[in-house]
């Protein structure tokens, strides 16, 4: 067992504040994943976690105890860095083994959990070696090891991945979350990358500038996001954005006007929303079609073709640009005039201060979540 | 495609005329003089010293002369005067490198922590390196040490004990310690760039195993240090195995020959006793010892730096 809970924390650095306040709640065996740009103090939050900076003000517990002043190795934590941060004079057997040693473990044992954790990441034959005498994914596996060793009741990753390249990155993500099922611990990641936090994550906590945007499931945040800066973050290519005033409010929908003198019924709850608002219309760019008589028309601008889709950028007449996702067998080329169709029930409305306006059904898979089957052993 | 790679000249083998020999026309007389002064630097005194040491030359006496064959060797290392020196010269160099070393190691963790004046205290810490070898010995022989007039004395004076005559009583510890003094500055100033190029993220991962101070300190920083450590040895040896000024200044190689090294040996021989033939040879017997230590010193620490 091993949650985590946090209650009001704040981190200052002289007079500037860089988390303030948040709250949050991390489940036992919960892949936990803190997305946010560059600078949103994801980082700081996870060291804060660690016990590698002074919480300034707020309560961090970890099993119901209050463990603030506890310092960083009596925690029950271990932290995969995204320098890897590898001892470069010991084997990797030595790094591995490291905490061990410092616990006073007996060489016997040390050495059977190092083989044990060298097992798990295919690491085996690799023991001897020093770490500049490994590749980059190597590295990385050594750093998880080293974690892995001592069997943490929570495991802290800081953009793990980050210095990957792209196909060893992917590699990495499924190892990972094979890793999680097969340890069944907590853990908290960080990360800028929205797709490793989709791919990974039971539930992602959204950070913009020290606060918490939306914490959810991936499903939630993708079908119910809180406001326009979630709405955008993740998914990708990113959410469109369009203005639109409200025209008519009724118990089932909101009928919108787009510029373009389009009207469309988006199935949201009007809330505070009257005739004449205005209001942004969040279209993904995997829910619009081609199609003879759609809302609006554009010029093609940019042709993306990835194979099995094709990204439009496409100018609009009143010249917004919009990413459309259409089908990787169309012939549209670049210059082309296209007329495109919009899911109403795939839309999302936002208010004048960027919340969004409360959708009519809750998506099915808004709830699903993802733990490990296995029991921990 | 077949063309362009047998028109570009390979590197390495190349045959043809233009850029090459071009080159060597160009360079050759712009690096030959500094090549031939450097040569001639070197070899000239070189030469005239083994010609000196394998000669009778006393410049007291102009009566004696001629060839001598090794007799000023001979000499020499059956003269007890010579053991003394180099077990004195490698008594002195051990003891400053391991103090120097040993407490920059520690003074360069010291400063590597934030406090207060940090950048003011590593300017003092820096300081000694400044003075002149020979004005850093006169002030400790006149202002620390001396048994009289010395800050040591006024504090052993006033805790009513007998004043200590350092240079009669302990005269190569007493150039030991003045020497280590003007080193130790080198040492941290080496280190603490060293220990400041730790990745933070490594200290951190260490905490986070369980590391303490002193498991940080030696499995660590101690490792990390390896490579730094090794070049100040390599250069303080270099240094340290001739040292001079501060002998002729506090203790002139006494009393008798207890703090006298092979440089000061060698200027005792050529110019205390004028003999030129004798002094020559001490000085080639030094160069030898050099070379033995440096192609020590300069195998392990290749071989520490390459790993
Ligand atoms: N030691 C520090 N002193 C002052 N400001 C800091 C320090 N560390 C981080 N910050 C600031 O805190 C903010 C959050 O940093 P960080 O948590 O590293 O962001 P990220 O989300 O990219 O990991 C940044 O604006 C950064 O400038
Ligand atoms: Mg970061």
């Amino acid at each position: 067992m091993s949650t985590i809970v946090l209650k009001g924390i704040q981190k200052n650095y002289g007079a500037v504040q860089v988390i303030k306040g948040i709250d949050l709640s991390i489940d036992d065996r919960e892949f936990c994943v803190f997305v946010g740009p560059s600078g949103c103090g994801k980082s700081t939050l996870l060291r804060m976690i660690a016990g590698l900076e002074e919480i300034t003000a707020g309560d961090l517990m970890i099993d119901g105890q209050r463990i603030n002043d506890v310092p960083p190795s009596e925690r029950g934590l271990a932290m995969v860095f995204q320098s890897y941060a590898l001892y470069p004079h010991m084997s990797v057997a030595d790094n591995m083994g490291f905490s061990l040693r410092l616990a006073g473990v007996p060489k016997e044992e040390r050495r059977a959990k190092v083989a044990e954790a060298a097992r798990i990441l295919h690491l085996d034959n690799l023991l001897d070696r020093k770490p500049k005498e490994l590749s980059g994914g190597q590295r990385q596996r050594v750093a998880i090891g080293r974690a892995i060793v001592r069997k943490p009741k929570v495991f802290l990753f800081d953009e793990p991945l980050s210095n990957l390249d792209a196909s060893l990155r992917v590699q990495m993500r499924i190892e990972l979350a094979r890793l999680h099922d097969e340890l069944a611990a907590t853990m908290i990641y960080v990360t800028h990358d929205q797709i490793e936090a989709m791919t990974m994550a039971d539930k992602i906590v959204v950070l913009q500038s020290g606060i918490v945007e939306q914490a959810g499931t991936p499903l939630e945040l993708y079908h119910h996001p809180r406001n326009q800066f979630v709405a955008g973050f993740i998914g990708s290519p990113k959410m469109n954005f369009l203005p639109a005033k409200v025209t008519a409010v009724t118990d089932t929908a909101t009928t919108i006007a787009l510029p373009s003198g389009a009207s469309l019924d988006i199935p949201v709850r009007a809330g505070g929303q009257k005739v004449g608002y205005a209001v942004t219309l969040g279209v993904r760019p995997e829910h619009m079609r081609l199609a003879g008589e759609g809302e609006l028309l554009g010029e093609v601008m940019v042709v993306e073709r990835l194979g099995g889709e094709t990204f439009l950028y496409t100018q609009l007449n009143d010249g917004t640009m919009l990413i459309v996702q259409a089908d990787g067998e169309i012939p549209t080329g670049v210059h082309e005039r296209i007329s495109i169709k919009l899911d109403p029930a795939a839309c999302h409305l936002f208010d004048g201060e960027g919340l969004a306006i409360e959708r009519m059904e809750r998506h099915p898979l808004a709830n699903l979540r993802r733990l490990p089957t296995r029991k921990a052993s | 495609m077949a063309s362009t790679t047998t028109a570009a000249p390979v590197p390495g083998t190349s045959t043809t005329v233009g850029g090459r020999s071009q080159r060597n026309v160009k360079t050759l007389p712009l690096v030959a003089p500094s090549v031939v002064i450097l040569f001639l630097w070197m070899i000239v005194p070189l030469a005239m010293t083994l010609w000196f040491s394998f000669q009778y030359y006393n410049l007291l006496d102009p009566t004696v002369g001629g060839f001598a064959g090794f007799e000023n060797y001979t000499f020499l290392l059956t003269d007890p005067s010579l053991w003394t020196a180099m077990i004195n010269t490698i008594f002195l160099v051990f003891w400053v490198l391991v103090i120097t070393v040993g407490l920059g190691t520690l003074l360069a963790v010291l400063f590597d922590q934030d406090f207060y004046g940090r950048s003011i205290a590593r300017l003092l810490a820096i300081a000694p390196f400044f003075v002149m070898p020979t004005v850093s010995a006169l002030v400790w022989k006149n202002m620390l040490m001396h048994p009289v007039n010395g800050l040591f004395a006024f504090f052993t004076r006033s805790l009513g004990l007998p004043a200590i005559d350092f240079f009669g009583s302990f005269p190569l510890t007493s150039v030991i310690i003045i020497v280590a003094w003007q080193w130790l500055p080198f040492a941290l100033l080496i280190l603490l760039t060293a220990i400041q190029s730790l990745d933070s993220e490594q200290k951190e991962a260490a905490r986070m195993d369980g590391a303490g101070p002193f498991s940080m300190f030696f499995f660590i920083i101690l490792p990390h240090l390896g490579r730094a450590i090794s070049v100040v040895i390599m250069i303080e040896t270099i240094f340290l195995l001739s040292v001079f000024a501060e002998i002729y200044v506090t203790t002139s190689g006494g009393p008798g020959l207890a703090s006298t090294n092979l440089a000061f040996l060698i200027y005792l021989r050529a110019l205390r006793e004028y003999d030129v033939g004798g002094a020559s040879a001490a000085g080639v017997i030094a160069v030898i010892l050099a070379n033995i230590v440096a192609v020590f010193l300069v195998r392990s620490i290749a071989k520490n730096i390459a790993d």
